[in-house]
């Protein structure tokens, strides 16, 4: 079992350098094969009208002259090592683990992440539960209900919640619940838990029933499917045959075989919202990972973007090995294997 | 549709005029006699569209509360010496005081400069290089300490010659004669820095290296703010600047929230041009856009700090909502919407093959992708209503309706030798759906006198750098016509059109010049202008580069820019300040 974990955290170590190495690719070199001069990507991080003189000292400061390779290695070494900055008329420094620093702001990336990850982690966990409890349940009672009016409710809401956008479902439930009946309040009000519980509860509501409309619906397929199938085989009409009451049929024998599928994926879905949910962050103006990467990408921040995709990679390369770790646990065979 | 304009640009006049007449002359100094007559305290309920634009709308000087910002981006830095975002010359104000500002009023008296840190305006040499301001005595930071002369020029050496900072503009480094100074962050020694003097505490003397007679619109930029050398922190200094104005910095949070607090240490008696009125100023950062503009609606926050006005859909519930609407201000914004045509790219290195592109335009058309009135008057020169120095003239009038004159148009093209027509392609920046929405009305119009042209999508971040600003990448890739926009850093006609219509500043990348007009005459007119100090004679030349750039129909206007503000009700002292296009920040209070 030792011999498996640590198999799978190295694996694990290299598919994160895999990510890194193709996310800088990605922002440094495919750029460069495609003509683009350092002046060229340094003007983007300078005002309007700037002089070839100011375009020449973004191009130093941001070390963008450098060959790939040195500047990876850069990258890299700062993550173990840490770098310094130079601010002007001093130099801040940047401990390890030192993603960089911003280039439009100048600020250090780990820091950053460390500070939105709060409110990414508060998102997505209360989604989650959210989701889970709602999807799960309609689901249970769809499939018993199937064919019913009850069974098609649920599924025509779980069709809706899956095919409108975040987006949509987001800025039309701020518009009715924050800004016309006033039960919660609007965008941007997101407040750290620690600094006060009670707002920053009303201020998720929103943001988790929108994000779990969404996967509480797939969810509720799932355990439908999932309920259906098992409801049909031998060993339950074992259990009714022994006389138990369908409340523990339905709840200790089918809707257990049920779940291991939906804990699988949900483990997935958690570990993907934590490297961000962007577009629920970005609606309701949540300052989250989702939110800092999908500015960064606008605003052209590579060090940001390499950030928060390694960041976002760590949560699903984790999770992954969770799954991995308890399929072991469950089924030996996978261990041999 | 152009006569139209011109009507409607003389009732501004008209109106700039009551507005003006009804403030009664400067508007700082914090009362609210100076806001005239029947405007004071009507509440916004009573006022009616563009109110804010002649007026000021819900004048109070009740005190406290606190003015919530929101914006939907971060600024470039929060450090007025290293800040070029329009918005941020204007907010910064509230913490930051330049050698002059511009005069806290609406309509066309707002673009009058006056004195702030400095006891009055620039004197100039008879030569016009030398030219030398005096300090107000006992103006404090927020620390308590006292401006001296030293912080200014301090405040110029860092912000345009240093590696570090380079978000902001470089104009004193191009106009001071500093020789080959390498800036305080490489060479801690002020005194080697010779593009200013300071011979005293309050004396602050530019040197430069030709005439420049707008030099008092250049340290009206927020770089002339001071800064004490010890307290600068280089990149960082934007989270602790050293306030002059009346608020200073609690905390900022970069890219999140930024906060300001009131500065005990600041003086009314010493600025005529600000007020004191909320006690809290919080800016929340990195907010939804469309999410900014309902919490607007709703009186959640009370301004949208870009100060680019509402978004498509709150613009469209506002236009069907007449009580909304008249809480609404239409301003121009510094900014002219046009396209450009390269004079070295075949066919249009023939005038006539230009102005054929100007007569078959169906201006309409491409005001519409701008939001169609509320979004900018049709235009017809280089400079825009708000520029000082502006005439209306309009050379290729194309059609009674603005759609376009066919006939015309193919009377140029036989001129040019093309009566069939001819094949060209429109740069555009592919990721701005407004543009790309002008070049296919443009293609449209085109295409009715024979002309095809391709649209050519570019990402707008290597715009300038390595596509339309690249004169050589220009000329292979055949781009005839280039949309592009431009908005000036003063509200002068040199601020406006050197750096577009200048030959001399046309550059290998990052050129504006993407006419690539190169006119004797025109670069003459503009090194005349400069060195002339009389106002009226100044805004006589630049009126005349307009009109002889126009003549060479490579400059096609689309709009004056506008943009339609949202004022809420608990919003007071509300109006458009014409040097900005947008409320004047540092009046605003709020109902508590």
């Amino acid at each position: 079992m030792v011999a498996f974990i640590v198999r799978r955290v190295i694996a694990a170590v290299l598919m994160l350098v895999i990510v890194s190495v193709a996310t800088f690719a990605i922002f440094f070199l495919i750029p460069r094969a495609l003509g683009q001069t350092p002046e060229g990507m340094a003007s983007r991080y300078v005002g309007r009208d700037a002089t070839p003189e100011a375009i020449q000292g973004a191009v130093k400061r941001l070390h963008l002259d450098d060959p790939l390779i040195v500047q990876y290695g850069r990258f890299a070494k700062g993550i173990v090592a840490g770098q310094d900055y130079s601010l002007g008329p001093r130099k801040a420094e940047c401990p390890a683990p030192c993603f960089g620093f911003s280039f439009n702001n100048n600020q250090p990336v780990w820091p950053t992440l460390l500070d939105r990850l709060p409110a990414t982690v508060s998102l997505a966990l209360g989604a989650a539960i959210t989701w889970v409890v709602a999807g799960v349940s309609i689901g249970v009672v769809s499939a018993l209900k199937r064919g019913t009016a009850v069974d098609r409710a649920a599924m025509t809401v779980a069709l809706a919640g899956v095919s409108l956008p975040i987006y949509f479902t987001g800025l039309v439930s701020l518009s009715l619940f924050a800004y016309t009946l006033g039960i919660f309040p609007g965008g941007g009000s997101y407040t750290a838990f620690t600094e006060d519980p009670v707002m920053w509860f009303q201020a998720l509501v929103l943001p988790w029933i929108t994000l779990a409309f969404l996967y509480a619906a797939l969810y509720a397929r799932l355990t439908r499917a999932g309920m259906l199938e098992t409801m049909g085989e031998d060993y339950i009409r074992t259990a009714r045959a022994k006389g138990l009451k369908e409340r523990t049929v339905v709840t200790k024998h089918a809707l257990r075989a049920t779940l291991t599928p939906i804990l699988t994926i949900f483990g997935l879905d958690l570990g993907l919202l934590l490297g961000g949910a962007v577009l629920t962050e970005s609606t309701f103006s949540i300052p989250g990972i989702g939110k800092l990467v999908i500015d960064a990408i606008r605003g052209n921040d590579l060090p940001v973007v390499l950030g928060v995709t390694l960041f976002a990679a760590f949560f699903i390369v984790l999770a992954n090995l969770i799954v991995d770790v308890l399929y072991a646990v469950v089924d030996p065979r996978v261990r041999l294997s | 549709m152009r006569k139209t304009n011109a009507l409607a640009l003389a009732a501004l006049g008209t109106a700039l005029a009551m507005g003006l007449a009804a403030c009664g002359g400067t508007a700082g100094g914090g009362g609210d006699k100076n806001t005239g007559t029947g405007n004071t305290g009507t509440g916004t309920s009573a006022a009616k569209h563009n109110d804010g634009y002649t007026k000021v709308v819900n004048a109070s000087d009740a005190k406290g509360g606190t003015l919530k910002f929101a914006y939907s981006d971060e600024p470039d830095s929060m450090d007025p010496g290293n800040t070029y975002y329009a918005f941020n010359w204007n907010f910064t104000r509230l913490y930051a005081r330049p050698l002059l500002t511009y005069s806290a009023e609406p309509g066309e008296a707002g673009l009058k400069l006056v004195p702030d840190l400095a006891e009055g305006l620039g004197e100039a040499s008879e030569d016009g290089k030398t030219w030398t301001y005096k300090l107000k005595k006992g103006i404090k930071y927020d620390d308590g300490t006292e401006v001296k002369a030293a912080d200014v020029k301090y405040a110029i050496a860092r912000s345009n010659f240093s590696a570090e900072l380079t978000d902001g503009p470089k104009y004193f480094a191009e106009y001071l004669d500093a020789g080959d100074y390498k800036g305080p962050y490489k060479d801690k020694n002020l005194d080697n820095f010779k593009g200013i003097e300071t011979p005293d505490d309050y004396t602050i003397v530019f040197k430069l290296k030709a005439p420049f007679s707008e030099f008092d619109f250049l340290v009206a930029n927020p770089q002339s703010a001071p800064v004490p050398q010890a307290k600068d922190t280089g990149l960082e200094y934007e989270k602790t600047v050293a306030s002059t104005g009346p608020y200073k910095i609690e905390s900022y949070e970069v890219g999140k929230q930024f906060n300001l607090v009131k500065n005990e240490h600041w003086d009314p008696a010493t600025d005529t041009t600000r007020k004191q009125l909320p006690d809290r100023i919080e800016v929340q950062m990195k907010q939804s856009a469309e999410d900014i503009d309902q919490r607007l609606l709703a009186g959640q926050i009370h301004v949208d700090l870009g100060g680019t006005g509402l978004q498509t859909a709150a613009r469209a519930k506002i236009v069907g909502d007449p009580k909304l609407k008249d809480s609404t201000d239409n301003p121009y914004t510094p900014f002219n919407r046009y396209a450009m045509m390269s004079t070295k790219v075949a066919p249009f290195d023939n005038i006539e093959c230009r102005k054929a592109v100007q007569y078959a335009t169906d201006q309409v058309a491409t005001q519409a992708p701008w939001g169609g009135p509320l979004g900018g008057d049709i235009g017809s020169t280089l400079m825009t209503p708000t520029t000082v120095g502006y005439q209306q003239f309009d050379l290729f009038p194309n059609g009674a309706d603005n759609k376009g004159d066919v006939a015309k148009a193919k009377e140029a093209l036989t001129a040019c030798g093309k009566a069939d027509g001819f094949e060209t392609n429109i740069a555009v920046r592919g990721d701005r759906t407004k543009e790309v929405q002008v070049a296919e009305a443009l293609q449209a119009s085109l295409d009715k006198v024979g002309i095809k042209a391709s649209i050519k999508k570019y990402p707008s971040g290597d715009w300038s750098a390595q596509y339309a600003g690249k004169p050589d990448f220009v000329h292979k890739n055949n781009l005839g016509i280039m949309i592009a926009g431009w908005g000036a850093d003063w509200p002068s006609g040199f601020g406006f059109l050197s750096q577009i219509v200048d030959g001399r500043f046309i550059k290998a990348s990052g050129n504006y010049n993407m006419m690539e007009l190169n006119d004797p005459a025109v670069n003459e007119l503009l090194d005349k202008g400069i060195q002339t100090t009389d106002a009226a004679e100044r805004n006589k030349i630049w009126a005349e580069v307009d009109k002889k750039v126009m003549e060479s129909a490579a400059f096609l206007p689309f709009v004056y820019e506008k943009t339609l503000l949202f004022r809420p009700e608990s919003l007071t002292n509300v109006y458009v300040h014409p040097a900005y296009g947008m409320y004047d920040y540092t009046w605003l209070g709020v109902k508590q």
